[in-house]
């Protein structure tokens, strides 16, 4: 263990004494612990630590290989860069709950066990939740609720599985899944893993709570959580269900289903949020396919997702924080205020849309061209499809709305530095890895055999993104953004929640005002009544006769008292009477 | 620099120049899609120069008119106070 500094506890441990620090030390403070866990992620060797027995279990709470190292790696970049994001906050509360948010995914990554893991998991929940209470509001607190029941009951999904799982197994530890295919025919146990990993992963209809919550997380909070949750799903997934046939079709569905959506989204973040939807998408279909390729891409695509998109909600971001606006109907006309902000954001926006030379074309091409490799057309027929919605709504809908579009003459100016910088560090990424690969293919799990940039590949990706472009262009007014919200399966719960409320409030409530009617009108006068009736009875009856008895106890022994005169002939006088008085009742009684 | 270039994609006054740039692009992708060599294509679709085009606007024409008839015929789409 003295080999080993686990990531986890610097940033949990690290939590501890932020709202003791204050001004230039806590922003130093900030920046140096995701320094300090960067470093060690990069020291770290592969191998177990930290094995022991827990009731009767093995437990390993730190199990390091190739994959854990590149999702820690990717993790502590990007926690340095949402801590400069976040730089300008003063209050401390933000700052813990991303740290410990943080430290708990880097704890899952590095679980050894599924016991350890699970604790992690809903560290996170618990954690990020914080995120979007944080941002205060009645709209925020009720999805941060609403975000932390779905979180909570996935949690006990996992659970459940994890317990099934372990007796029908007798172990604990984190591996594949035996049979991870559902034809080799998995246990109820996996399925209910499955379950509790894939609504983390927001596969749908699983996936709600994501464009729900999000969209109302503070600005910096935003940033954290679209880079942590989603990914830490993703990595499980690889970790536990490679080549799981399900996964590929979820997968392909997710990756459509979250464009669709963002066709009709008006709210900024929430559109971004779809995307996530979308690109995690090609990260689940990617681990499901399974091979060695796919699984390298599912990987190094999890790894630029987490830049470019931290980049596009920073971009969000910084229009929310400095015009307070997040609607596309309310915003328009910011290029010439913000420049800056549109050029980074516009770099995240080519990385997401996989354009050649940024991040995602280095990546989301690994996993389309694996799905042509394992002659799945369908699929990548399908994938394809969707990055050309990826570029239409995060590459042009989105900024032509937000930067172009309609001036609405609003106030604004670039954003405070901190926000700026950590968008540079983002978008330099974006195009480092975009530009050489190589250091992020060495990271991946597997040898990479894959070369992105053919001539036939980078003319088919600009075709495909340019004459999107076009058909955004002709069609732009259908494309116009409406005051509106979407319905997606968040109704379920939603709708079902006013529903019991309803129950609560009319039918239940009816019940219970008549029942204490009843007991106002009836029950209660009649006890009422016969509580003083017993009072009543109580003062005159019982104590009456009780004082009765005590006050003649008293007479009484004042009378015999005044009898003990001391005088022999009084006594004898009275024995005499006696005796008469005796024989008298005898005489009466036995005549 | 970077102002101008924003200013570029956002000003009215440099709207015709952008549209014969974008025209151009659009023009070259599709001449270099044909020079390309294409000893790796497994599929039909790869092996058809300009497919990728034809492919993306069609994507994006579908993808716009579906969802939109999704929100607005499938009741998708709803007042912003729906769940108040």
């Amino acid at each position: 263990m003295t080999d080993f500094v686990h990531p986890a506890l610097l940033f949990i441990l690290g939590a501890v004494p932020i709202p003791f620090l204050n001004g230039t030390i806590r922003k130093a403070y900030l920046v140096l612990v995701p320094l300090l866990a960067f470093f060690a992620v990069l020291t770290i060797e592969p191998g177990s630590y930290g094995a022991a027995t827990f009731i009767g279990q093995e437990i390993l709470i730190a199990k390091v290989d190739r994959l854990s190292i590149v999702f820690a790696t990717v993790f502590t970049i990007m926690a340095l860069i949402g801590m400069v994001y976040a730089l300008h906050l003063t209050r401390a509360g933000q700052h813990v709950a991303a740290f410990v948010y943080v430290g708990s995914a880097l704890g899952v990554v590095f679980a050894g066990d599924y016991l350890t893991l699970y604790l992690f998991w809903e560290g996170m929940a618990f954690a990020s939740a914080y995120l979007v209470f944080a941002q205060g509001g009645e709209k925020a607190v009720r999805a941060a609720f609403r975000y932390l029941m779905v979180h909570v009951t996935g949690g006990i999904v996992l659970l459940g599985g994890i317990l099934l799982h372990g007796a029908a197994a007798g172990s604990l530890l984190f591996g594949p899944m035996e049979g991870g295919s559902i034809e080799a025919g998995m246990g109820a146990g996996a399925y209910l893993i499955l379950a509790g990993f894939l609504l983390n992963a927001a596969v749908p209809p699983l996936n709600a709570w994501l464009t729900d919550a999000y969209p109302e997380a503070t600005v910096t909070g935003a940033v954290f959580m679209s880079a942590f949750t989603t990914k830490t799903a993703v990595y499980v997934l690889a970790r536990a269900f490679p080549g799981t046939e399900l996964l590929v079709w979820l997968g392909a569905v997710m990756a459509l289903y979250g464009v669709v959506y963002a066709v009709l989204e008006n709210d900024s973040r929430r559109l971004l949020a779809y995307h996530i939807v979308s690109q995690v998408g090609y990260m689940v279909a990617g681990v499901g396919i399974g091979t060695e390729m796919a699984v390298n891409g599912a990987t190094s695509h999890a790894f630029a997702h987490i830049l470019y998109k931290a980049l596009l909600f920073m971009g969000a971001g910084a229009v929310i924080h400095v015009t307070g606006r997040r609607k596309l109907t309310e915003l328009g006309g910011l290029y010439k205020t913000m420049p800056l902000t549109v050029a980074l954001y516009m770099i995240g926006a080519f990385a997401i849309s996989a354009f050649p030379f940024f991040s995602g074309f280095v990546t989301k091409s690994m996993v389309v061209a694996a799905a042509g490799q394992d002659h799945r057309a369908l699929v990548m027929l399908a994938l394809t499809m969707a990055s050309s919605g990826t570029f239409l709504h995060t590459g042009l809908k989105l900024p032509y709305y937000m930067f172009f579009g309609t001036d609405r003459k609003l106030e604004a100016r670039e954003p405070p530095r901190n926000m700026l910088v950590a968008m540079g560090m983002a978008a330099a990424l974006c195009i480092a890895i975009g530009v050489f690969p190589g250091p992020l293919y060495t990271l991946l799990p597997y040898p990479v055999d894959f070369e992105p940039y053919t001539g036939a590949h980078v003319t088919e990706s600009l075709g495909i993104l340019m004459f999107t472009a076009l058909g955004f262009v002709i069609f732009l007014r259908a494309l116009d953004p409406e005051n509106t919200i979407s319905l997606d399966t968040d109704w379920f719960y939603r709708k079902g929640a006013q529903g019991f409320m309803w129950l609560a409030e009319k039918p239940l409530a009816r019940y219970e005002k008549a029942a204490s009617d009843v007991s106002e009108t009836a029950v209660l006068p009649f006890l009422h009544g016969s509580a003083r009736a017993g009072l009543r009875l109580d003062l005159n009856g019982v104590d009456g006769v009780v004082n009765g008895v005590a006050r003649s106890i008293l007479t009484g022994g004042g009378v015999l008292r005044r009898l003990q005169t001391g005088v022999v002939t009084h006594y004898a006088l009275a024995m005499i009477a006696g005796v008469i008085a005796t024989i008298v009742v005898f005489a009466v009684v036995w005549r | 620099m970077i102002e101008s270039i924003v200013d570029f994609f956002g000003d009215e006054t440099y709207a015709s120049r952008r549209r014969r740039l974008f025209y151009l692009v659009l023009v070259l992708i599709v001449v270099a899609d044909f020079l390309v060599s294409r000893e790796h294509a497994e599929y039909l679709w790869e092996r058809l120069p300009g497919w990728s085009a034809v492919y993306g606007f069609g994507s994006c024409v579908l993808l716009i008119f579906v969802s939109k008839f999704l929100g607005h015929q499938g009741g998708l789409m709803r007042r912003e106070d729906y769940y108040d």
